[in-house]
């Protein structure tokens, strides 16, 4: 199920840029971000009968499960609770709920997630991989706090894990994917040290994953899934090569995902998540194709997978709701415009005004 | 194992004498920390004891079924499957049995990232003798889900690195004939007829597979794999694609059949943007589709785009930019028709 996948994957956000320092492109309808953040909310009528965003329930939901880490499904996520801190305090700041959080002791916590590698683990006590380092260095930029690093050794760890070939390790052990080009390039990118690896390599690599679809696997010749599309554009656009991808030909592919509720799938013939609402979307804004979809029975798909009581967003209507879909959702809705949410980017999936706060100043 | 040892893994490791010589290390959960209660007791246990032989890097039997039980709980920990490797290398360990371990923890954990590359890495350790379990073992997952995409990634690194190409489409087939909707397999079969080194490359294969293809689009033409997979084996022909008259005539059947047309419109459209003149079959066929659309323009590729962005109304937007780029894209394939 897409969850295993997903758990894995962190948060990889994409950011729609050619390259770090362009500014994140809008259209003309931007949400007013000065309203308070309710009264955005109460005005919100698309006019098609449409549910709302439950905001205030899915914020409270989030910090619930921060605090009570007692039931099952907390402890078994214990070993990735940094990936899942960091889908939580990303949907908080798309929320603008950010300020809920104790800022001291989460940065202290996740230091206490680095090895002496360099690398970050999932948790305090666990091994360093590059997925638990890129939600580390994302939630640090949350809060406007890489300088608490030592950037150096950082950079350093993960650029040890580039291959001859131009791919990454996941970590010591080997595992080869695209996901991991994605995390390395975002990572190095957020730390402004790209040119700790051999970029051209690693575009290489990612390109000999291209199929002929148009999509992207996580090995050359693996099936086009939406999630790996995703890692491979979103480093693709970070690194400034998206001449490398036929545009037209991976958006009508991406746009194919549609499926008749108006949700996304990740592959033909599978069935709609609220996280390939983000996995596709981002890699379709990034390729500028993101109008070949129907954008509002999207947004009402991914409304419909709302618990509107007990707050938090579900992969699909009426399943059970968790930290993970409730931030693919909520950031899905942020690139469709819904309002009263802060712009995330697409590409390196944390807010705006986080990427812009790092590459204007 | 033996029952004894059975005996004594239902006890709490607190109360096993073999451990009685170890504190176990409470987690460090950061802010507000668990708070084990009932059904968690037992896990945190295990964990905590996990911890005092991690930290003590104890590479030892014990360590070694402790492990165990603590993916038998949580498979997704991945600090712990790589401390049962480190063991698994000190007490040079028998990996077959290590095999049936991640066999019989599968079929719960199919998706599980750390299973998978634990399986990776003894396959590899093994070499070409596991080629022949590898391949057994990714068929037994597809049984329960033939779209497993860790499944699928292994068994092509297996072909890769291992071998046993020599009934990978067979089997493919078999697949489709389970699914003929399942996009792994004909992902895999795209992968068999370009890799297997034994095939002679696609142009080897192009033929039978279009036929193959073409049969299998007749049988379901609503499904989209098989449409792709055809434009696949022309992806660098687009000549051959538009003068090979199988191809107009399998969408000339497909939109007289009134099932489904997107896909068989689809593909006209992209041939008639690379030279393809449709007959008067075609047209007839065309405008059957929804007769009040038939616009005025005698381009027929406009009749097309209007007829999409009918049926296909979710994607509008998508078929009014082909309609906007029709005469570009004309001309473009045009071009390169002649120069061929």
């Amino acid at each position: 199920m897409s969850q295993e996948f997903n758990t894995n994957l962190g948060t990889l956000f994409a950011v729609n840029l050619d390259g770090p320092s362009r500014l994140h492109r809008r259209s003309a309808t931007q949400p007013d971000q000065s309203a308070p953040f309710s009264d955005r909310i109460d005005r919100f009528d698309l006019g098609l009968g449409m549910g709302e965003l439950a905001a205030e329930k899915h914020a409270k939901y989030i910090l619930t499960v921060e605090k009570k880490k007692d039931d099952i499904e907390s402890v078994l996520m214990e070993h990735l609770r940094i990936n899942g801190a960091y889908w939580g305090l990303t949907t908080l700041d798309i929320l603008g709920k950010l300020a809920a959080v104790d800022q001291e002791t989460v940065i202290s916590w996740v230091m206490s997630c680095q090895h002496e590698s360099g690398g970050f683990g999932g948790n305090e006590g666990h091994d360093p991989h590059l997925l638990y380092t890129l939600s580390a260095i994302q939630i640090l930029a949350l809060f406007n706090k890489i300088d608490t690093l030592d950037i150096e050794k950082v950079s350093n760890y993960i650029s040890t894990l580039q291959n001859e070939d131009g791919s990454f390790s996941g970590d010591k052990w080997g595992e080869i994917d695209t996901r991991f080009s994605y995390v390395a390039i975002c990572s190095l990118a957020l730390l402004k040290q790209l040119d700790k690896i051999n970029v051209e390599n690693a575009v290489k690599y990612i390109v000999s994953c291209k199929n002929l679809d148009g999509g992207f696997g996580c090995t050359p010749g693996a099936e086009s899934h939406a999630g790996q599309i995703f890692c491979c554009i979103g480093a693709l656009a970070i690194t400034g090569c998206l001449h490398y991808v036929d545009k037209d030909l991976l958006g009508w592919w991406l746009c194919e995902r549609q499926v008749k509720s108006g949700g996304l799938n990740g592959r033909p013939e599978k069935l709609p998540d609220v996280c390939y609402s983000w996995w596709v979307l981002s890699s379709l804004i990034i390729i500028d194709r993101v109008h070949w979809i129907d954008k509002e029975k999207l947004v009402k798909f991914i409304l419909d997978c709302q618990d509107k009581e007990n707050g938090g967003i579900s992969d699909r209507p009426d399943d059970a709701v968790d930290v993970f879909h409730t931030y693919f959702g909520v950031a899905g809705l942020s690139l469709l415009e819904y309002p009263g949410l802060k712009a995330i980017d697409p590409a390196y999936a944390l807010p705006v005004d986080v990427i812009n706060r790092i590459f204007l100043h | 194992m033996d029952s004894d040892e059975d005996e004594r893994q239902l006890l709490p490791l607190s109360q096993r004498p073999e451990w009685s010589d170890v504190t176990p290390v409470p987690q460090n959960d950061g802010p507000n920390p668990v708070v084990p209660i009932a059904y968690s007791e037992e896990f945190a246990e295990i964990m905590g004891y996990f911890r005092a032989v991690y930290l003590a890097d104890e590479r030892s039997l014990r360590a070694f079924h402790l492990t165990a039980e603590a993916v038998n709980f949580n498979a997704g920990n991945y600090t712990v499957w790589q401390f049962r490797r480190l063991i698994l290398e000190a007490l040079n360990a028998d990996l077959h049995e290590e095999l049936g371990f991640v066999e019989q923890l599968a079929s719960k954990n199919s998706k599980n990232y750390q299973l998978w590359h634990h399986r990776r890495w003894l396959a590899e350790k093994m070499g070409t003798e596991a080629a022949v379990g590898e391949l057994e073992f990714t068929k037994k997952i597809f049984l329960n889900d033939a779209k497993n995409y860790h499944a699928w990634s292994h068994r092509q690194w297996v072909l890769q690195n291992l071998g046993g190409w020599e009934d990978e489409l067979a089997y493919c087939n078999e697949l489709l004939e389970d699914d003929i909707f399942n996009n792994s397999a004909w992902n895999q079969r795209y992968f068999v007829i370009t890799s297997h080194p034994g095939l002679g490359g696609i142009e080897a294969t192009v033929d039978s597979e279009v036929n193959y293809t073409i049969k299998s689009i007749l049988i379901r033409p609503e499904n989209e794999s098989p449409w792709r997979y055809l434009r696949g084996l022309y992806n660098n022909n687009m000549q051959s694609f538009v003068t090979n008259p199988k191809i107009s005539t399998l969408c000339l059947n497909v939109l007289t059949s009134k099932v489904n047309p997107v896909f068989a419109l689809s593909l006209l459209l992209d041939l008639i943007s690379n030279g393809l003149k449709p007959n008067q079959d075609l047209k007839n066929a065309i405008e059957a589709v929804i007769p009040e659309s038939n616009s005025q323009d005698s381009d027929i590729s406009v009749t097309i785009c209007a007829v999409l962005e009918i049926i296909d109304q979710m994607r509008v937007n998508y078929w009014r930019w082909r309609k906007n780029n029709i005469h570009s894209q004309v001309a473009e394939g045009v071009a390169n028709l002649h120069i061929h």
